[in-house]
């Protein structure tokens, strides 16, 4: 925020207010985008200028806009726009939108002020995405497998465990291979009470915050707070990520909670709503947070962003969701149903797509069975879910013996492949050889995305042969 | 033409208003600020003057200047267009990481589009002599670009004389005069490239009407929804339907001369991930990189929106271009929509009056600006040529509802649509293509060469007659399950199986099942009519289903797709055949 730096200009001539939005007679000089700081009784609210022309200046407050009195409030324009102070010294700590600290710990030393909009990638010097991240989940290592430079998000719907599964990567996240360095962003943005208290207690007991950063925005935080966060948060990622070499995840939740600022921030000004409300821009909005995700020729390091969102009445055609489906590459979706039965991570694999996995498994990035495994697992569920339906009408006892090793293949798949421990973790081949121990209840012959040579070396049966004979 | 300069007014987002600008043109290009960003003229209203700036605004100051410069936004064409990778405004992109040194899009930044150190090998065209007549579009000479693509350089459009000088065969960069006209006492020095405005239509001869299909080695397209060489189609998807993956495919394997794949407003990684499958592929025609007959415009999602709509008018205008020298360019654009949503915010911030959903009432005709400059062409000058430039264009519609309008405003203006569909994607089903609400205008247009080949006409109804009896059928087999239908719908039912398994769908990740040439088309679909024929033959002599389900020569057919055009012809299309005659034989008894 730079607040250390001499100001340069003031007025008094705030002549209208409209929820967060000031209107300010404009004086010389003021540029679009800057940062404003509008002094109260004592306290002061930042704010950013959102249009200018020769006679009006608009200006967004970060903050309510309560007491600002039109005529005696002081505005100072600080002709700057929007910078954090950005340091490897963050690591550990926990800050708000603004990238204050909120743990009660010192302030840090700058290495740089970075704008947190940061700059879009070039795209001829982008590099694919092809190495995974092991998160330590089955279903999305397995089915769903993250990989680094990727935009992964995961629809939720409210009372769905996200939160949990947010943490539960935030503990166990890595990277392989020697010298990689791997750091967590966490980013929590209008949370409630409760939740931020859970994340907090949960950040601070995990033992991983050496290699985390969080911030934390809460629900009663500032409108502009929150739509600052993802990008705060971001722009700390690509600081670590581009100049220090490192794998940074980021996990921004709840998108959803942003989503609904933004539309109220252009409510505001005003503007003519796109679908049920929404701003028209919300996709390209949305899009400069999620595609400062990717990995590029020069640098080490890699930029993965996970965003959590919950879908508003379960409904994945609402705009917040479809919107970032058509940005993101792919998406986690948890389910009720599966929920209800008590799976956890309640993980829809049909609904659920990881766009960039085929390029980040198999031999050297995670094991060499890996895509059939996946393949073979899919399609022996999606056997075992029409098997499900068919026996809802005909009754178990007109299935033949194959239907039947399908259902209890269903049944296994879902609670000993999707359902985990929040607190275990299972590395990939850990994964893969669950997928094997279940697969090996399906007859051999059913077994057919698995090529004859993959299934002599992984399945449970010849493996106990093998096994025996030395 | 350049009038003074002027002072900025207002800013808002990529909207800035200056005052000041008397003299200006509509859709000049002006440079705004210190630090001199892009923008370009969009309204005038009275002393007002609308700028729409294509680079990121903050920090700009009102009563910053706004220089004219008197040009409307424009292309440069001429060699190295070919293998570069442009942003929105035709800056390279690879040159402006060198440049800057960072992984990040700067703004303000300027490189020239087109090389000028490069010496390209001019050799003269052996018709133009000195003291000739020349006309707009007639060939001065060439440069081989790339080893697939050989650059005609043409008499721009607009200037006609006598030649005055023709340099010789040798090597020359962009600024080196190769042809000097002459009319009266004006001169005009020919070079190497040429610079056009990017809204306005390079001129031809006549248009023409389309006769030959535009083959994408996409069996659903090239033989059930045929596109013709100069057509315009339209491939709206909600996400997830495999929209991105079905242009690149159109890209890669379609039997064009050139191809430009535009990226507006879409993902980074998907663009990259393109770029790099480009440069491995293989034409399979002629066995060069599939990166040295292309041209990428990338504008992703996170750079600025303004620049969406000058990317995609930018691909179109470098594709006429090449259309000119009697080429056939194919062009992708992904997304229109994206392009939409730029117009739908530029619009909202200039206050006009919103149409639906908030688009601005003048997104149809837009959109038609666009899509009419497809076409097949006598191109201008001589030797005389035609050329073609087709289009597809992506949409992305919310939710997959095709009703909204950037959807229903496009399908005006196209003559093939692709629908995918969300039901087909989710059942694996690629390419997604729905085969009920999809069509192409151009069936009649083609038919000549699909019936040299096959069947076509005949084989292309049946097909579609099954497809749609399918689609009957199945809502009563969702009540009273298949066993119950009479034998000739169940057989109707595993024909349609067939074309649907067998036929359409097709791996773009299986090297050899993701390119199909017509005749592997033709001889896919022949075995599958031959099965059917058949098949009807023994279920009037008492065969049942059940018992043609269990044939082996299906499974034969199921394989085709995964053999070579050549393994086909050498016996594997015989072997199916002889296959499918000599069991039905044995079902009869005969």
């Amino acid at each position: 925020m730079a607040l250390e730096r001499l100001y340069v200009k003031s007025t008094k001539q705030v002549f209208g207010i409209r929820g967060s939005l000031l209107f300010v007679k404009a004086i010389g000089g003021i540029k679009y985008g800057e940062v404003v700081e509008v002094s109260l009784d004592g306290t002061s609210i930042l704010g950013q200028v959102i249009d200018v022309s020769r006679d009006v200046a608009v200006i967004q407050v970060f903050g309510s806009a309560a007491g600002i009195t039109p005529g005696h409030t002081t505005v100072k324009f600080y002709g700057e726009t929007i910078k954090i102070p950005t340091s490897m010294d963050m690591l550990g700590r926990i800050f708000d939108g603004l990238a204050r600290p909120i743990d009660g710990g010192p302030r840090i030393i700058p290495e740089d002020y970075l704008d947190i909009h940061g700059s879009a990638l070039n795209p001829a010097l982008r590099v694919p995405p092809s190495e995974p991240i092991e998160t330590g989940i089955s279903v999305i290592d397995g089915l769903l497998t993250l990989v680094r430079g990727q935009k992964l998000p995961i629809f939720s719907g409210s009372g769905l465990p996200h939160n949990r599964i947010a943490m539960q990567i935030v503990r166990q996240a890595s990277v392989r291979g020697s010298g990689e360095k791997f750091v967590v962003v966490f980013g929590a943005i209008g949370v409630t009470f409760e939740e931020a208290a859970y994340f907090l207690n949960e950040l601070r007991s995990m033992g991983a915050l050496d290699r985390t950063v969080a911030f934390i925005a809460p629900a009663s935080a500032s409108t502009v707070e929150k739509l600052a966060l993802p990008r705060t948060a971001l722009t700390t990622a690509e600081f670590i990520a581009w100049n220090y070499d490192m794998h940074v995840l980021t996990i921004l939740t709840d998108m959803t909670n942003y989503a609904e600022s933004l539309k109220e921030i252009s409510a505001a000004r005003e503007e003519v709503p796109g679908r049920r409300g929404y701003p028209g821009y919300m996709y390209t909005d949305l899009a400069t947070i999620y595609e400062r995700a990717g990995r590029v020729v020069t640098k080490r390091g890699s930029m993965t962003i996970m965003p959590i969102l919950t879908m508003p009445d379960d409904d994945i055609t609402h705009p917040i969701p479809d919107l970032t489906g058509y940005i993101t590459e792919g998406q986690i979706v948890l389910s009720r149903d599966m929920w209800r039965k008590g799976i956890y991570p309640p993980v829809d694999v049909f609904l659920s797509l990881s766009r960039l996995m085929k390029e980040g498994i198999g031999r050297g990035k995670t094991r060499e069975d890996h895509r059939e495994v996946f393949s073979q697992l899919i399609s022996a569920y999606a056997e075992a879910q029409y098997l499900r339906e068919l026996s809802a009408i005909v009754g178990l006892e007109s299935l033949t013996p194959r239907d039947k090793k399908y259902l209890e293949f269903a049944d296994l798949f879902e609670r000993k492949f999707i359902n985990q421990g929040e607190h275990e973790r299972r590395n990939f081949e850990q994964t893969l050889d669950i997928g094997w121990e279940i697969l090996s209840i399906v007859p051999e012959e059913e077994l057919k995305q698995i090529s004859p040579q993959t299934l002599k070396k992984f399945h449970p049966k010849y493996r106990l042969e093998l096994e025996g004979r030395m | 033409m350049s009038g003074r300069t002027g002072r900025i007014y207002r800013i808002s987002g990529p909207l800035v208003v200056a005052e000041g600008l008397a003299g200006v043109m509509m859709y000049e290009v002006v440079r705004v600020g210190g630090e001199g960003l892009i923008g370009e003229v969009i309204a005038i209203r009275g002393d007002r003057v609308f700028i729409q700036v294509y680079e990121e605004t903050s920090g700009l100051t009102v009563g910053e200047k706004v220089v004219p410069t008197g040009r409307p936004l424009s292309a440069e064409l001429g060699p190295g267009l070919v293998s570069s990778i442009y942003d929105g405004l035709q800056r390279p992109e690879k040159e402006i990481g060198a440049r800057t040194g960072s992984i990040f899009i700067k703004r303000g930044v300027s490189v020239p589009p087109l090389n000028r150190e490069i010496r390209w090998g001019f050799e003269r065209s052996r018709e133009v002599k000195t003291g000739d007549k020349v006309l707009p579009g007639d060939v001065v000479g060439f440069v081989k670009e790339t080893p697939l693509v050989l650059h005609k350089i043409m008499v721009p459009p607009e200037v006609s004389g006598y030649v005055k000088w023709v340099a010789d065969d040798g090597d020359y960069t962009l600024e080196d005069s190769v042809a000097i006209v002459s009319l009266g006492d004006r001169e005009y020095e020919v070079k190497m490239y040429q610079s056009w405005p990017i809204r306005k239509p390079r001129p031809y001869a006549e248009k023409l009407s389309p006769v030959e299909p535009l083959i994408t080695g996409i069996r659903v397209i090239d033989y059930v929804f045929p596109i013709a060489k100069g057509g315009k189609a339209a491939i709206p998807g909600g996400f997830g339907t495999g929209k991105t993956v079905a242009l690149q495919e159109i890209t890669k394997w379609s039997h064009a001369d050139i191809a430009i794949y535009v990226g507006c407003g879409e993902r980074g990684n998907e663009m990259s991930d393109a770029l790099t499958s480009f440069m491995k592929l293989l034409d399979p025609r002629r066995g060069r990189p599939m990166m040295e007959r292309s041209v990428f415009i990338a504008n992703t999602s996170n750079m600025p929106v303004a620049a969406r709509e000058t990317s995609v008018f930018l691909g179109v205008t470098i594709g006429e271009y090449f259309r000119d020298m009697g080429y056939d360019v194919v062009m992708v654009a992904d997304s229109t929509s994206r392009w939409a949503e730029a117009m739908r915010e530029i619009s909202g911030r200039m206050e006009e009056m919103p149409g639906e959903e908030g688009f601005p009432a003048y997104l149809s005709s837009r959109l038609a600006e666009f899509y009419e400059r497809a076409g097949r062409v006598r191109v201008l000058g001589r030797p005389e040529r035609s050329g073609s430039l087709t289009i597809f264009g992506a949409v992305s519609p919310p939710g997959g509802d095709f009703s909204e309008p950037v959807v229903r405003s496009t399908v005006r203006y196209v003559q093939c649509f692709y629908a995918l569909d969300y039901g087909l994607a989710t059942r694996r089903h690629f390419p997604a293509i729905n085969w009920l609400i999809s069509y192409s205008l151009y069936t009649d247009f083609v038919k000549a060469y699909w019936n040299k080949l096959s069947k076509w006409s005949e084989y292309r109804e049946a097909v579609l007659k099954i497809l749609q009896r399918e689609a009957e059928l199945s809502d009563i087999v969702r009540l009273v399950g298949p066993e119950a239908l009479p034998e000739e719908d169940k057989l109707v039912l595993e024909v349609s199986r067939m074309v649907r398994e067998d036929f359409l769908q097709q791996s773009a990740l299986n090297p050899v099942d993701a390119y199909s040439p017509p005749e592997k088309d033709v001889m896919i679909m022949e075995a599958v009519m031959e099965f059917y024929r058949a098949a009807r033959r023994a279920l009037m002599k008492g065969v049942t289903v059940a018992k043609i389900r269990e044939l082996k020569s299906r499974a034969m057919i199921a394989q085709m797709k995964y053999y070579t055009l050549e393994q086909l012809r050498e016996g594997v299309f015989e072997k199916v055949l002889d296959s499918i005659r000599s069991e039905f034989k044995g079902l009869l008894g005969e």
